[in-house]
């Protein structure tokens, strides 16, 4: 990809941030996986068995669809979308999921544990067990568990048990804290299916390696339809940052590429109301890697909120922050409610419905694209489908129409 | 000699391992964590490890993590925990090692919490999620220039390349993790202990001190002919909160500390069945 260089150096940095900051117990596993992973990535046997799997089973490649009434109705660019809301099991998550499942089977760790916000990547690690014949366990807030129930149907209907995280926030985080705790504790016999570009080096790189997929597919595809065009804009919605860095990496060569993140803005800007790390975030060290992070004055994590769960977390993956130091990428908040409007548009004039999480990216193609020409490209990584979501929406919405009402009264 | 070495050096010339106990700072509150303090040193404690509360302890079980969270919940910072260790440390005549996580003291940058460690009168410093690999641009030098011991851990899955780097970028003496988990009480120690620890001072000159999952005196006892310390934690901690609403609670945690201390005296080690017997008749381990 032209002359960019993709991290990370030899210890796991990206620039000033990563690393490896793991108790000692996990230390030596972290190696072994890195080696375990290099050797993979190598070996033309595992990539052809990740490919086979992708195309026969997990749906890959997935289609990109030109949305020509959404960008009608917003008057300008013409928006793409990349849809891994048809990837099987609804989400990106797949991708990662299913080639850490198949490196954990050549390790010979027969047990997975995997966290889960949203649900989509514990649905995924959960999927990629049943078929390669692995025991799995996911970690989920209980907060997360209400609202997602729907994915913890699916989990464990694919035979996987569903550990309530009762600590905390009761959310990602929280989730994590409890798959590490497992992980120290039995890390001999599982792999740690991390579902994001988080944590200790060599998960940061191996999980954007496992997605890169989503952004050469796209190019390909973008470039069919329009006769060898670029997009002008690459939009993506970032929790930990995976389904961004997934698009985003195929176009890192390109500097005439716009590539913009976007995260949770929530309810407000008070601390507790939104996981904006670009925003109000400051460095910190968070589950093994040196990142932006929501912390208070004494360096204790922040409580965070989204009305998407998968945004739900107080850090970013290290790779995005170095991605916004060097200006290669940059990163804004849409909110609750303008991550709502932005997901009921796509179901009205494209008949799709998208996560939550994804909806975050489509409200900011909403702010961008009526200010670029008719002629000009967007692309939006379409992360995943909304199914999970409807009655968070639903909520939502009855929400906010409780409070215009009250509004109305005073 | 650092404090915490001649603390080491003194109980080898005894023929004793040292006991460590650990505690959850400003749990409930830091005006008893003080009290605590004093207690424990009284009740024979040869060093005594402090802990940080941290929102997502990712190393801890249950009893810590709760202790933890009430800690923060009461307000305790890692500045107010200085500021308490200063208030009582000229009433404690032994070594005291913070235990922390990173992030709490990366917060303050390396030297500046360095400097308010050894001001304060710390004597050592261990972060659970800070390997020597991360520790070696910043905070192993700022610690050391403030004459901190670097505490560093070892696992049972650290092979003999991680012992030789501890060895080292360590001082003070190594925190050997009893078994691969997190922090809490358990009904029998880990099997392959003894043979682990063998392994490990076999490559060492630092003091081994082992800690994770040792709760009652007998564990304790088991322990000590195989280490240079023995850290209780979870056990005391829990024993704090179950007791709480006693006038008398810091008198029962010293007096159980003292059981745990009277159990690395090998006399003591001898009247409670020795090691052998123990394990043919399927003991501690
Ligand atoms: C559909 C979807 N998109 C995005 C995300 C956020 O994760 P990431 O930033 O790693 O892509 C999630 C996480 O659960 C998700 O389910």
């Amino acid at each position: 990809m032209g002359r960019w260089k993709s991290g990370p150096d030899a210890r796991g940095r990206f620039g000033p941030y990563g690393g490896r900051y793991a108790p000692e117990t996990l230390m030596a596993p972290l190696v072994e996986l890195a080696a375990a992973y290099d050797r993979a990535r190598r070996d033309r046997r595992f990539g052809a068995r990740l490919d086979e799997l992708l195309a026969t089973w997990a749906g890959r490649p997935t289609p990109l669809t030109h949305a020509a009434r959404l960008s009608a109705e917003l008057g300008g660019a013409q928006i793409y979308l990349k849809r891994e809301d048809l990837l099987h099991t609804g989400a990106h998550k797949l991708n990662n999921a299913l080639g850490q499942a198949l490196l954990a089977a050549e390790m010979g760790k027969r047990r997975l544990i995997a966290e889960t916000g949203a649900g989509q990547h514990g649905v995924a690690t959960a999927a990629a067990a049943a078929r390669l014949g692995l025991d799995c366990v996911i970690y989920m807030g209980e907060e997360d568990m209400r609202r997602q129930s729907l994915n913890v149907d699916r989990m464990r209907l694919f035979g996987a048990e569903v550990a309530p995280v009762g600590a905390g926030s009761r959310t990602l985080k929280d989730a994590i804290n409890e798959a590490m705790r497992d992980w120290v504790t039995n890390v001999r016999t599982t792999h740690y299916v991390l579902g994001s570009v988080l944590g200790p080096d060599p998960f940061p790189r191996m999980v954007r390696d496992f997605q890169r997929v989503i952004g050469d597919e796209a190019r390909r595809q973008l470039k069919r339809a329009t006769g060898d065009e670029l997009p002008d804009l690459v939009v993506a919605c970032v929790g930990g940052g995976s389904n961004a860095l997934g698009i985003f990496t195929a176009f890192l060569g390109d500097p005439e590429v716009r590539l913009v993140g976007v995260e949770a803005g929530g309810r407000g800007e008070a601390p507790g109301d939104h996981a904006a790390r670009f925003g109000f975030g400051r460095l910190g060290v968070l589950h093994g890697t040196h990142t932006l992070l929501l912390q208070d004055d004494a360096g204790q994590v922040l409580p965070t909120h989204s009305v998407s769960a998968g945004l739900d977390y107080p850090a970013v993956g290290p790779e995005h922050v170095e991605l916004a130091r060097l200006g290669r990428a940059e990163y804004t908040r849409a909110s609750d409610a303008e991550a709502v409007a932005a997901l009921r548009l796509l179901c009205r004039t494209e008949g799709i419905l998208p996560a939550l999480e994804t909806a975050h990216a489509l409200a900011e193609v909403v702010k961008r694209a009526p200010r670029l020409g008719r002629r000009r490209r967007i692309l939006v990584n379409l992360s995943g489908r909304g199914d999970k979501d409807l009655d968070s929406v639903g909520a939502f919405l009855d929400e906010e129409a409780a409070t215009a009402a009250r509004g109305g009264e005073s | 000699m650092s404090a915490i070495s001649e603390t080491f050096a003194r109980c080898r010339a005894e023929g004793r391992a040292a006991f460590v106990p650990f505690i959850v700072a400003g749990d409930p509150d830091l005006a008893t964590t003080e009290e605590l303090l004093i207690a424990l040193a009284e009740a024979g404690a040869d060093l005594i490890e402090i802990g940080v509360p941290f929102s997502d302890p990712i190393a801890d079980g249950p009893v810590i993590q709760a202790a933890g969270q009430r800690a923060l919940a009461a307000g305790a910072t890692l500045e107010r925990i200085l500021a308490s260790i200063a208030r009582v440390r000229g009433r404690l005549g032994v070594p005291l090692v913070l235990f922390s996580y990173a992030n709490p003291i990366l917060v303050h940058g390396a030297a500046r919490f360095a400097e308010k460690a050894a001001a304060s009168g710390v004597d050592g410093v261990l972060i659970v999620d800070l390997p020597p690999e991360e520790a070696a641009a910043e905070v192993s030098p700022a610690l050391a220039a403030h004459g901190l011991d670097r505490i560093l851990l070892l696992a049972p899955t650290s092979g003999p390349e991680r012992i030789d780097l501890v060895a080292r970028a360590g001082s003070g003496f190594v925190y050997y993790v009893s078994r691969t988990g997190v922090t809490g009480e358990r009904e029998a120690l880990a099997a392959e202990l003894p043979r682990q620890l063998r392994a490990v001072r076999r490559r060492l000159r630092l003091p081994v001190v082992v800690g994770f999952g040792i709760s009652t005196p007998a564990q304790v006892a088991a322990v000590a002919p195989l280490a240079d310390g023995v850290v209780v934690g979870s056990a005391l901690v829990r024993l704090l909160h179950d007791c709480r609403d006693e006038p008398e609670r810091l008198a029962l945690v010293a007096a159980r500390a003292r059981q745990l201390a009277a159990a690395v005296r090998p006399a003591a080690a001898e009247a409670g069945g020795s090691r052998r017997r123990m394990r043919r008749r399927g003991g501690p381990f």
